[in-house]
């Protein structure tokens, strides 16, 4: 049987609130055991001194753009990109094309990921058919086919009766309907976050208030139907506001943020880089230090990329007309240990926010590293300096903010079900 | 001092305007010649790149450029990424690969003169992107009010109209802010922009309040599609809280000044029988337009370049 043994790491397991120094043996696709001197004869051991090892991380929020855009990305290179990055499982949203609202692309979701990636991958299903907003899709069917959650993320379902519907009938399927929060009557044209920049830059706002007014009506909307809400990238201090309240409440809400949300504000913006261009908007600092404290506090609580691929040319248009979205699967690491260096959290709480947070909220496994959870593991160097360069990532696109920045802190190795599949010297080695 | 390229007032220092002014005010004596032209930039090539159509900035970019001896070529795609196949950026680089000595890029969307100066190697200059910045415009207004006034530095200006949607609003704001003089701005509150005080002016709803005391009277070009409800109720309601005439101009100083960047909506922003003459100096501005234009040209265009210099 194949053993392995990763030894002498600073464990952090949110499952067991373990953060010592322990070995950690994987055994035929589980972990076998975590302690101090272990013994594996015949295992394969891999020093991880001076390394974390943690659960494999879980993305909640990816565009994997298959099928129909793979120019953009596709399942073999976003789960390549993903493994890269430490994330062993990715969520991947509907909007490909044809969308994700029937049994049959989620088939095919499944099926091209089971021969093309190295990470595990959760199909978002479309909330509504087409994500029109109108009709809603055939739940039951969808998460038979291995639907994870239903979303229409950025074709965000103003119909209020529409909405309600779709988180009644979610309650059937016991899964989180997703939404991407912005009021688009109160967005309209805008593109970057309103305020002293959009001012100075001449390029219509997109005010901070769209987020809230949408999050409020959907976690009324929650209330009134007993759904799990999950809410996507928040970006502002009024929505953390509004949901921490809900969740004093009593309200079935759990909420995610962006590592981009988390460390860059709207000033990033102010050389017109269509690479932070990005919806929502890059905040002011007050919302995105509202955004940090939300996540040390866990009223936020996952870190998802948004991880949204697009071609060069798309980007290389005016402001206004290039599509938002930045890839972040490669970086997300490095960038949010930001908040460890400043003191805002804990690496064990940090890895709770990338992994047993966002496996509860699709009720999926991993997260763990208790004796028999699946082998998801992750090795991180935690200061590890290296100079993002995307065109020599795993990503097809290269739309990051931080191209050419040297970051601090990457993944080293990345088992999947005890396999490895992600080395820092070799690459991607599977499938 | 002066970058490679002039791509907005914001990135400029007083020097730099002091400059460009005094270049500016040397150039007007060509215009008085018999023969108006001089042959500071023979054998130079400049791009009008305009992706938004303007005749009058164009044609005083053109003219400009001739009175220097510059070969001027005028270079007008379609407007928008989206209607074509080529991006912005490869637009650009295919008029790199020209080889031209200046391009003056004009486009409705704020920023593009900016990604289109980051990949070519010739000086930009921008004529107008969007609601950002039109510095060429501010810069003549800054040498038209120098020479009515004779000093900028303690006048009071009010910017009157839309000033959400205006790039001549920013620029002039930047410009006069700079150069010493206080700024105001004045228009119903949609059009106001977000957060209007970090750019070091004072806004008002109520045009007597702006105009009170004040030098300089600058009333912006309203666009018409804008004013069908979205941010105004009506042309009516805009013309008789915002539209300036000789009632209205009585709130200001007895000597102050009227400008209009232009073209002229008479009637709309300006009394029609303000718009011409005294105390109205929006021809002075035109006539200003060229010389200022010849200046920055000169400044940009007519530099070695390094590979030149050899």
């Amino acid at each position: 049987m194949h053993r392995v043994l990763i030894r002498g790491g600073r464990v952090l397991d949110p499952a067991s609130d373990r953060d010592e120094i322990a070995d950690v043996l994987l055994e035929g696709g589980r972990i076998a055991a975590v302690g101090s001197g272990l013994e594996a004869p015949g295992a394969a051991v891999v020093e991880a001194a001076g390394r974390w090892v943690a659960p494999g991380f879980v993305d909640l929020h990816a565009h994997l753009r298959e099928p129909g855009q793979e120019y953009k990305e596709d399942i073999a290179s976003g789960g390549r990109a993903a493994v890269a990055g430490g994330f062993t499982a990715v969520a991947c949203m509907a909007n490909t094309q044809p969308a994700n609202d029937d049994p049959s692309v989620t088939d095919y979701v499944l099926d091209r990921a089971r021969q093309d990636s190295p990470a595990r991958v959760y199909p978002i299903a479309a909330a509504t058919k087409g994500l029109a907003g109108e009709v809603m899709t055939e739940m039951a069917a969808l998460v038979r086919a291995g639907a994870v959650a239903f979303s229409d993320d950025g074709q965000t379902i103003m119909d209020g009766g529409v909405m309600r519907r779709v988180l009644e009938y979610s309650r059937l399927v016991e899964a989180p309907v997703i939404v991407h929060a912005e009021d688009r009557t109160l967005v309209r044209e805008g593109v970057v976050n309103e305020g002293p920049v959009s001012t100075r830059l001449g390029l219509p706002g997109n005010p901070a208030v769209a987020e809230a007014v949408q999050v409020a009506r959907d976690l009324l909307l929650a209330e009134l139907t007993g759904a799990h809400l999950h809410v996507a990238h928040v970006s502002t201090a009024a929505a953390v506001e509004l949901i921490r309240r809900a969740r004093e409440q009593g309200i079935h809400v759990t909420a995610e943020v962006t590592p981009h949300h988390l460390t860059l504000t709207d000033e990033a913006t102010l050389g017109y880089d269509t690479n932070t261009k990005v919806a929502p908007p890059l905040r002011s600092a007050a919302d995105m230090h509202a955004c940090r404290r939300a996540l040390a506090d866990g009223t936020l609580d996952a870190v998802a990329t948004d991880h949204a691929p697009h071609a060069v040319h798309e980007k290389e248009v005016e402001f206004t007309a290039a599509p938002p979205g930045l890839i972040g699967l490669e970086t997300a690491l490095a960038v949010v240990l930001d908040l460890v260096r400043a003191g805002e959290i804990a690496p064990l709480e940090l890895v709770r926010r990338l992994s047993s947070n966002p496996a509860r909220i699709l009720r999926r496994p991993g997260g763990s590293l208790a004796p028999g959870a699946v082998a998801d593991v992750v090795m991180v160097d935690p200061e590890l300096r290296w100079t993002y360069d995307p065109a020599k990532g795993w990503s097809k696109s290269r739309n990051s903010p931080w191209a050419g920045r040297t970051l601090q802190g990457r993944a080293v190795a990345t088992w999947v079900d005890g396999r490895l599949v992600y080395d820092a010297e070799r690459g991607v080695l599977a499938p | 001092m002066i970058g490679r390229d002039l791509l907005g007032i914001e990135d400029l220092e007083r020097a730099d305007l002091e400059r460009i002014l005094e270049t500016a005010e040397r150039m007007q004596e060509v215009g008085l010649r018999d023969v108006k032209k001089v042959p500071t930039l023979r054998g130079r090539t400049i791009v009008n790149l305009f992706f938004e159509s303007s005749t009058r900035t164009r044609t005083s970019f053109e003219i400009a450029g001739k009175r220097l001896s510059a070969d001027v070529v005028n270079f007008s795609p379609s407007s928008s990424s989206l209607k074509k196949e080529e991006s912005i950026l490869d637009t650009a680089r295919v008029l790199d690969a020209m080889a031209p000595d200046a391009v003056v890029v004009r486009h409705a969307v704020a920023g593009v003169p900016k990604r289109i100066a980051d990949v070519l190697g010739a000086p930009v200059i921008n004529a107008g992107d969007g609601a950002h910045e039109h510095p060429t415009q501010a810069l003549l207004d800054l040498l038209t009010v120098l020479q009515e006034k004779g000093r900028i530095d303690g006048l009071t200006v009010a910017i009157v109209g839309d000033i959400l949607h205006s790039r001549v609003a920013r620029s002039n704001i930047y410009g006069f802010t700079k150069m010493g003089a206080e700024v105001r701005v004045a228009g119903p509150p949609p059009m106001i922009p977000a957060a209007v005080e970090t750019l070091g002016v004072k806004a008002f709803s109520s045009l007597r309040e702006a105009l009170d005391g004040a030098d300089v009277v600058m009333m912006l070009r309203i666009q018409r599609e804008r004013l069908a409800g979205a941010y105004v109720p009506s042309i009516r309601e805009y013309s008789a809280t915002f539209g300036l005439d000789r009632v209205k101009l009585r709130y200001a100083k007895d000597d102050a000044i009227v400008m209009h960047p232009g073209p002229v909506n008479r009637g709309v922003e300006i009394a029609h029988d303000l718009a011409d003459g005294r105390p109205s100096v929006i021809l002075d501005q035109v006539r200003n337009g060229v010389a200022l234009r010849m200046a920055v040209l000169y400044l940009l265009a007519g530099r070695r370049s390094p590979a030149q210099e050899g």
